[in-house]
């Protein structure tokens, strides 16, 4: 236990879905534009994960009229009204930065197959 | 000078988030302070609370600590702590100074011993630009160069940064910002970083020298 957990453990959230990188996830995020509160949805591909504990954030990779585009999130970020996970993705590493290169076909992630 | 004081133990750092935008904070833990002595002019010549805070066990007491405590009829507490103040005159033995005064907003100074470096060379010490990686450098890549002139003054200017000793000294942090006041928990919750090592004992006062009129 780090010391100050204390602190943190008020911040975590519990809502949080299970995804790991490779996934397919949609984030609403609320954004507030003159005074006024919205949802927006930021979908892609969750590229890695990184840190712990109130800490972590996690990357999202998507493609926007051919231009990637990646935003990281504070993976407890209060901004975040909600994470849904779209589609599981078959991947073998953790961090999937060799996508940043790819398009199209190549860019392609397998969908995990559960045969259980 | 101050009107607020208190001493607290410094928890360590981690981020909280306010109007959904992440602050980083120092955690500090403060357990309520029991004032010792008051030092007022007339017989100190200057004005201070002594307090104490936390718990010691009675077999750790001395003699001299306990006497000392038992005329103020407080329980020994784990050290003696001097605090600075302007003003005494609203504080007597006994009384307890909590993390409620320090409300959020309030801006504070924190002073504490800062992390000892050891013998630090010049580039740590004092910023120095060290020299070339290349074009011939030979094992002089973190030294000072000169330290001085030749014939005059034939010597060393006396205060010439040199290496040596760095750290473990009294740092004053100011202007910070309280966050957060937990005053269940007896923790202070304060923007930004905060001098010495994470269990390290730490004063915190109301600010000297804010820009802000007031603050």
């Amino acid at each position: 236990m780090k010391s100050t957990d204390l602190i943190d453990n008020d911040s975590l959230r519990d809502d949080i879905p299970e995804f790991r990188p490779g996934d397919e996830v949609k984030v609403h995020v609320r954004v507030v534009e003159g005074g006024k509160e919205r949802v927006q949805i930021f979908q892609g591909n969750v590229i890695a994960r990184q840190g712990g504990g109130i800490h972590e954030t996690y990357t999202v990779r998507k493609l926007s009229y051919g231009v990637g585009v990646e935003r990281t999130f504070p993976l407890h970020a209060p901004t975040v009204s909600r994470i849904e996970v779209v589609r599981r993705g078959d991947v073998r590493r953790s961090k999937l930065y060799y996508l940043r290169g790819r398009t199209g076909r190549a860019a392609k992630i397998r969908e995990k197959r559960d045969f259980s | 000078m101050a009107h607020l004081a208190i001493v607290a133990e410094k928890v360590g750092m981690t981020q909280t988030w306010v109007d959904d935008k992440i602050v980083p904070v120092t955690v500090l833990r403060v357990e309520p302070n029991r004032i010792v002595q008051v030092r007022t002019n007339e017989r100190d010549g200057y004005t201070a609370l002594q307090v104490t805070y936390g718990h010691r066990a009675s077999k750790r007491v001395n003699k001299p600590d306990a006497g000392h405590f038992a005329k103020a009829d407080v329980a020994p507490g784990k050290r003696l702590v001097e605090l600075r103040l302007d003003k005494v005159d609203d504080y007597e033995t006994g009384q307890e100074l909590t993390v409620e005064s320090f409300e959020p907003g309030t801006r504070i100074d924190v002073t504490a011993t800062s992390r000892g470096k050891g013998f630090a060379g010049t580039m740590k010490r004092h910023n120095f630009k060290g020299q070339g990686a290349s074009h011939g450098n030979h094992k002089h890549h973190r030294a000072p160069g000169a330290i001085g002139s030749c014939a005059y003054p034939a010597r060393v200017f006396k205060g010439t940064r040199m290496s040596g000793r760095m750290g473990h000294e009294t740092v004053t942090t100011l202007n910070l910002e309280v966050v957060k006041s937990d005053v269940e928990r007896n923790l202070l919750l304060v923007r930004g970083s905060v001098p010495g090592p994470n269990g390290g004992v730490v004063t915190v006062r109301n600010t000297v020298k804010s820009p802000v009129k007031g603050g």
